[in-house]
């Protein structure tokens, strides 16, 4: 299945970092996502768009985990010549993910 | 008509998340929620450049250009239901914006006060030879500078609030402290209660983009559908002495307050969870609980922090030369074929002016920069875009994507051409107390 059948996912921008929440609907699938989606295979699946590292951080308070995407906004927001300056559309990229 | 102000609690609006923000929901909230304080967010990273180079012309503006449609609706909505507003629309000039307040509240015969915040501005303090924090460049290989402000905290805008202004208007402030001052005026939270501080940037960060935590960014039909996106409704939190807060919005707008949307907004441009860094404290977001009390009624609490970090960070704006643009569609069997083909071509024509010749396929690849699923869209757009320091290079994309048309694939249609002055921001830091905030109070 896609993640975006079991999650939803916001992105956001700082710089030429790019940050994607991925919050399962049922919070029960929390530690299956824990255990499948990895840095290294959001890394893997958005090889096309995230040029650097990628950090995972865990909020199991809101049951919900933070990917922290390196060199993934063509330079940033201010000077970028993409389409989507912000990656703003990247959290739906995210949720193409296979798992 | 003046009510009485609830003693324990406080009400907060958030009535803009960006400068182009819709102007009713913030009319709504005033009139109906009860408020003791509406804020209007609307400063963008690159919107005080573009500011500071409109006062570099004419020195009577450089405030935010929605400020004058804003408060011509609002302010007589806030005189009479004494709700006090807090906003960073002063841009790069607030004493302009106040005195442009001052001078509609004379107009419509209204009696109020507005204080001004300055001191952000800081092009003179900073060191050019710092690096940056983006890249490892100096800020002296990005000349010509247009502007340097910093990211001021509560301490510029409690002497403010300290005031009988019924408006506070800033420069640059950090987001979620155009939330924190009032709830640290309101319940005179300890400077150093780092727990309170914490949670009280969490409220200003689950506030400060507006719609974004009631609907808003949020609908996907029949996934996650949200009622009457059309007339969504701003949020507001009512605030208890110990920083927990209750997130909801009128009833009666559209929108939805739930937590799904409050959990997307809480790691919104965040980074590491536990250390989210603003001038007045590093806040702790990975100890927050969020619980469903009601319809459209979330509770939030159990934010945390630690000491505030000895620098404040600022956004420096320079000139970056000029983006051109231009686009043309293809439609029916092969239509992506030829816009690839068009594509080429434009690479062929324009690789000895432009060095970054960005070729977007709209339809197939535009915004993720990929496809995951190969799919054979009916019509493509091709989109060029390259970087000039010259604007008549910049202009000559745009020329010769139009030149599609008879120098080019069959059937292209509809082409547009652009250009703009780029202005591009990065970032560095400055000691805090080299930065020193003034209040200016007027009123009519």
């Amino acid at each position: 299945m896609k993640l975006y059948d079991i999650a939803h996912s916001r992105a956001g921008d700082k710089g030429d970092i790019l940050n994607l929440s991925l919050i399962p609907y049922n919070e029960e699938d929390y530690e299956m996502l824990c255990q499948k989606v990895t840095a290294e295979s959001v890394k893997e699946h958005m090889r096309d768009i995230i040029q650097g590292r990628v950090i995972r951080y865990e909020l199991a308070n809101i049951k919900a985990l933070n990917f922290v995407c390196y060199k993934s906004l063509l330079g940033g927001v201010t000077t970028s010549l993409a389409m989507d300056t912000h990656g703003k559309s990247l959290s739906s990229a995210l949720l193409e993910m296979e798992i | 008509m003046v009510r009485t102000k609830p003693e324990k609690t406080l009400r907060i609006g958030s009535g803009a998340g960006f400068s182009g923000d819709r102007l009713e929901p913030a009319e709504v909230l005033v009139q109906h929620a009860n408020l003791d304080y509406l804020v209007l967010e609307c400063l963008a990273e690159r919107t005080i450049a573009l500011a500071q180079q409109r006062k570099s012309h004419n020195g009577n503006v450089g405030y935010d250009p929605l400020l004058e449609r804003r408060m011509r609706r609002l302010l007589p909505l806030l005189i009479k239901h004494n709700v006090r507003l807090i906003t960073n629309m002063g841009a790069a000039n607030p004493i302009a914006g106040a005195e442009k307040i001052l001078c509609i509240a004379k107009e419509l015969n209204l009696s109020c006060k507005v204080a001004a915040v300055t001191g952000d501005e800081c092009l003179d303090q900073i060191d050019l030879n710092a690096e940056i924090w983006e890249t490892n460049k100096t800020l002296a290989s990005y000349e010509p500078i247009i502007s340097a402000n910093a990211y001021l905290g509560i301490d510029a805008l409690l002497p403010a609030l300290e005031t009988d202004a019924n408006i506070i208007i800033t420069g640059r402030v950090a987001d979620p402290s155009l939330f924190l001052a009032p709830q640290v005026h309101h319940f005179n939270w300890s400077r150093d209660d780092y727990t309170k501080l914490g949670q009280g940037i969490v409220n200003g960060h689950l506030l400060e983009c507006a719609g974004q935590i009631s609907g808003g960014y949020f609908a996907d039909p029949d996934k996650k559908d949200v009622p009457d996106l059309a007339h969504l409704g701003f949020p507001y939190a009512v605030i208890d002495p110990d920083g927990r807060a209750l997130i909801t919005k009128v009833e009666g707008t559209g929108g939805l307050v739930d937590l799904r949307t409050v959990k997307e907004q809480l790691i919104y441009e965040v980074h590491n969870p536990a250390e989210y860094f603003t001038p007045d404290a590093i806040a702790d977001f990975s100890s927050v609980q969020v619980h469903k009390v009601g319809k459209n009624q979330v509770e939030v609490s159990g934010g945390s922090g630690t000491t505030r970090p000895d620098l404040l960070k600022v956004s420096v704006g320079y000139h970056a030369g000029f983006i051109g643009e231009g686009e043309i569609s293809y439609a029916g069997t092969n239509a992506a074929e030829r816009a690839k083909l068009s594509g080429k071509i434009l690479k062929e024509r324009l690789s000895g002016s432009v060095s970054d010749l960005r070729i977007d396929l709209i339809g197939i690849s535009s915004v993720h920069r990929t496809q995951f699923e190969r799919i054979d869209p009916y019509e493509v757009r091709v989109r060029a875009a390259g970087h000039s320091d010259s604007e008549e290079l910049a202009m000559l994309i745009g020329e010769e994507v139009e030149a599609l048309y008879t120098n080019g694939p069959a059937g292209g249609g509809g082409a547009r051409k652009k250009v703009s002055e780029s202005i591009g921001v990065v970032s560095t830091f400055i000691p805090r107390d080299k930065v020193q905030t003034q209040v200016y109070l007027k009123g009519v």
